[in-house]
């Protein structure tokens, strides 16, 4: 194999690894919970939709809810059980965020069905079934994104797809879900690779992981050795985050920059992570749908770190016990890395597709917000940026409240939210905080913005039509008044007729029956005289 | 269980302002301690006098503000602020000239402003020209340096000199003081005298002046280990020294006995100082990395006209503070370039 030239994004950082807590020992299976919560939204995109009813009994692989829309995954049942309700239930969120969630009561027998067809020789099958299968499986991106995966393979029509990249670059710190996989799956992970490859028609397939992960590079390359297939390379990259970054890793591997604002697949490349990978390959060899994850369990805070086979739903704290709980000066729960990762409120949420880790911290690791101090533009930030933005220029817009600078000028737009800013500041400003905050600020305003001109639009239908309604009754008035005027005109020639003209049909019926009655009376007085004679 | 939340990244902090300030100053340390040897104790009174008033009127100015006193006297700004405006001030003055400048320099330059972070001024070159326009009798009586001076004296004797102006018995001003080499360039340059005759005097040693030159070379020697450390970066302070070098150069290649080489130059007054320690301050400075260049290269540019054509003999702190006013448009105009923005490249 020819050495692979690899290239170097801008900035980046070193931080603490933290990766032997969890990677020394085998992925354990977790043992089914007393109860398993399901969100609808596990994805990027629409909620999913119910399919079952409250008290109905599903099996392990049944659907239990449907894709809505395009960009949309389904949910499908981790083990066999009982639906017990369809409900708000707290999910993994920042804010203790409640959401719709499937109760599902497992029933212990695990019974499973077949949810789909095997399909072991994939290269017989169209890419297009192979996608739909993807998308009908649940399958979204387990590196945290959770985009649908199957909106990903069709690409961007008119871009073929030259490379597959399989990130299991996993550069947080402390999470070691994919490492895992990879060293214990290896062969899973490349044939999902090749599955992958057959679907969008790639010439080859870049397997990109941080050379921090020896025993999964070796593993990786053993199955790839084993499988034969020169298309797939094992690239051992430089430990450096973010090089899991999407467009990071295909930087380092191929010296492709792609900004924000263009697609990778616009570029011809295809990346899903590793854990999807695996994935994809049991939903189309197998044909199982995504009903179970790789999660971390790790930090300081945790008695037993590490890495579990978890069914989807299971709760946080579950989870946590079976695998011997925390330690008593536990602070801080993350779901996620360090870095990227977001302190939970409370433990009592599930396990999502998005959740690689969960990592408690003990107090000496999770200091407390230190007072942030004025920033002294000393520019650490925007030298460690992966994306060369300036962050010391991007707080400065966003304290003033200037986004449209933020956004037009400092390409706000631009960050990935990786965190290393926050983490390098010397005067411990949380600049990360302040650029999440202008975005959904942003956002909030063009929702507004959007809103304003929609009321605009139905104002200005609204007062068009009142106008219309005006004008059409003015000119319905007018017509009538002219007709009026007309037949005022035709009738004052000839006023000679009489009142008969004026007296409207009531009258005229009265004056009718009078007469009728005046002439039945005459008939039966006279019966003699002449038969009474309709005079109208 | 329940948990604080608290935003990310969830890692212990990297940086600190004092930790920073604190590797500012040891990198004064080498160029300090040769400035004692050669220009005796007066240079660390100086220093002891503006870092104790400069921490006086910050704490002032603090509590006036409503903010906080611990974490901003700590963080170490203010010392290397007054540090540097030591520095730059004759040795022996007396004592109301560094107190009068570090104070305008805290409250004018740095708190008027908003405190630390928002001084659009360096605020050491503030308190600086203050003095140099106030006082230019007491600015430019500059001491002489050690093995030219008849005289030298002992810390004690020094303090007493600034604090009283009397000098010990038998001590006359005029065997500690001199005018430094660069205003005797200045001057005798401007009376028509080549510069080969000037540097006959033995003020005038192999690179700069007697003395000077090691001192340069301390500030040389620090600025290149923050540059190491990554406290600095390499544009400013490159493009600043290269700038102005080169001027140096064309102008002593045109007429070389009227202009002075640029090793003269680099190592004399304030050009080192001012490149690694002055110019470098983020606060007032350009950020971005093509402002940088830009930022560095004004000072470099105007450093030399201000020392050879204008009225003083050195010009770093009218430089810097002239740059300093242009720092925010250069930022504007060199807007860094996001990753992949222009296409890719391969």
């Amino acid at each position: 194999m020819s050495e692979r030239i690899l290239h170097r994004f801008p900035g980046g950082l070193h931080p603490e690894q933290h990766k032997s807590e969890s990677n020394g020992t085998p992925i354990r299976r977790a043992a089914l919970p007393e109860r398993l919560i399901l969100p609808l939204r596990q994805h990027i995109g629409q909620a999913a939709k119910p399919v079952v009813a409250v008290g109905e009994r599903v099996l392990r692989n049944q659907r239990l809810a449907q894709a809505e829309g395009y960009v949309s995954a389904p949910v499908h049942a981790p083990t066999s059980g009982m639906i017990l309700a369809i409900e708000e239930h707290a999910v993994p969120h920042p804010s203790g965020l409640s959401a719709p969630c499937i109760v599902l009561q497992p029933d212990g027998l695990d019974e499973g069905m077949r949810a789909f067809e095997p399909w072991p020789d994939f290269c017989a099958v169209s890419p297009l079934l192979l996608r739909e299968r993807v998308r009908e499986a649940g399958i979204v991106g387990l590196g945290g994104a959770v985009f649908p995966s199957a909106v990903k393979l069709a690409g961007t029509p008119g871009t073929p797809i030259h490379t597959v990249v399989l990130n299991g670059a996993e550069c947080e710190p402390y999470i070691s879900c994919d490492d895992r996989l990879m060293r214990e799956r290896a062969d899973e992970v490349l044939r999902g690779g090749q599955i992958l490859m057959h679907v969008v028609s790639a010439e080859r397939c870049l397997v990109g992981v941080e050379d921090n992960k020896p025993e999964a590079i070796a593993a990786l390359r053993e199955a790839a050795r084993l499988l034969g297939d020169a298309r797939i390379e094992i690239v051992a990259v430089p430990t450096i985050y973010p090089s899991g970054g999407e467009k990071q890793l295909i930087h380092v591997m191929t010296g492709e920059r792609i900004s924000r604002e263009t697609r990778t697949t616009e570029r011809g490349f295809l990346g899903q992570n590793v854990g999807t990978a695996v994935a994809i390959y049991r939903a189309v060899v197998h044909g199982e749908p995504l009903t179970r994850r790789i999660v971390t369990v790790t930090g300081s805070g945790m008695a037993q770190p590490g890495n579990w086979d978890v069914p989807l739903g299971m709760l946080a704290c579950d989870l946590i016990e079976q695998a011997g709980g925390y330690r008593p000066d536990v602070a801080r729960l993350i779901l996620g890395g360090p870095m990227m990762g977001f302190a939970m409120p409370s433990d009592e949420v599930p396990v999502t597709k998005a959740a690689n880790c969960l990592l408690a911290l003990a107090s000496r690791d999770a200091p407390a917000d230190p007072l942030p101090m004025p920033c002294i533009r000393c520019g650490k930030c925007a030298e460690a940026c992966p994306v060369e933005l300036q962050p010391q220029q991007l707080l400065w817009d966003a304290r003033a409240g200037d986004f449209e600078r933020a956004e037009k000028r400092d390409s706000l737009f631009e960050c990935i939210e990786c965190g290393i800013c926050s983490a390098v500041c010397p005067s411990h400003i949380p600049l990360v905080q302040y650029f999440r905050y202008a975005k959904t600020e942003i956002w909030q305003r063009e929702r507004d913005k959007d809103k304003a001109s929609q009321a605009k639009v139905r104002f200005d239908v609204r007062n068009a039509r009142i106008e219309r309604e005006k004008r059409e009754r003015e000119a319905m008035l007018a017509r009538k008044r002219a007709q009026l005027a007309a037949q005022k005109a035709t009738a004052e020639p000839a006023p000679g007729e009489g009142e008969a003209a004026p007296v409207d049909d009531k009258q005229r019926a009265i004056r009718e029956a009078m007469e009728r009655a005046r002439a039945r009376k005459a008939a039966i007085q006279g019966q003699a005289e002449d038969p009474p004679v309709d005079k109208a | 269980m329940r948990f604080p939340t608290v935003a990310s990244p969830h890692v212990a902090p990297a940086h600190d302002v004092s930790r920073i300030m604190r590797q500012v100053m040891l990198a004064l340390v080498p160029g300090t301690a040769i400035a004692i040897h050669f220009f005796g104790w007066g240079v660390l009174v100086n220093i002891l006098l503006t870092v104790s008033a400069g921490l006086l009127a910050e704490a002032a100015m603090l509590a006036a503000r409503g903010r906080p006193l611990k974490p901003f006297l700590s963080d170490g700004s203010v010392i290397v602020t007054a540090w540097l405006l030591a520095l730059c001030l004759p040795p022996l003055a007396p004592w109301w000239l560094p107190v009068t400048g570090i104070v305008f320099a805290v409250v004018f330059a740095k708190h008027l402003y908003g405190g630390l972070g928002y001084n659009l001024f360096n605020p050491a070159m503030v308190g600086y020209v203050v003095l140099l326009i106030s006082f230019p009798r007491e600015m430019t009586q500059w001491v002489m340096p050690q093995g030219l001076a008849a005289a030298s004296l002992s810390l004690p004797e020094a303090f007493h000199v600034v604090f009283t102006g009397q000098l010990p018995a038998g001590i006359g001003w005029d065997a500690l003081s001199s005018a430094t080499p660069l205003n005797l360039y200045k001057t005798q340059t401007g009376q028509g005298v080549p510069l080969s005759t000037i540097q006959q005097q033995p003020i005038f040693g192999t690179l700069g002046g007697v003395g000077w030159e090691w001192v340069t070379l301390g500030w040389l020697a620090g600025g290149l280990w923050m540059m190491w450390r990554g406290i600095i970066n390499w544009r400013i302070p490159l493009t600043m020294l290269g700038a102005f070098g080169l001027l140096a150069l064309g102008f002593h290649l045109y007429d070389a006995e009227r202009y002075a080489g640029p090793l003269f130059h680099l190592f004399s007054g304030g050009a080192m100082l001012g490149a690694f320690f002055i110019a470098t301050d983020p606060v007032s400075g350009s950020t971005t990395p093509r402002g940088q260049l830009v930022f560095g290269a004004g000072i470099g540019v105007l450093e030399y006209f201000i020392r050879t054509f204008a009225g003083y003999p050195d010009g770093v702190a009218f430089a810097v503070l002239l740059m300093n006013i242009a720092a925010p448009l250069i930022d504007h105009y060199t807007p860094a370039r996001v990753f992949g923005a222009r296409g890719g490249r391969a």
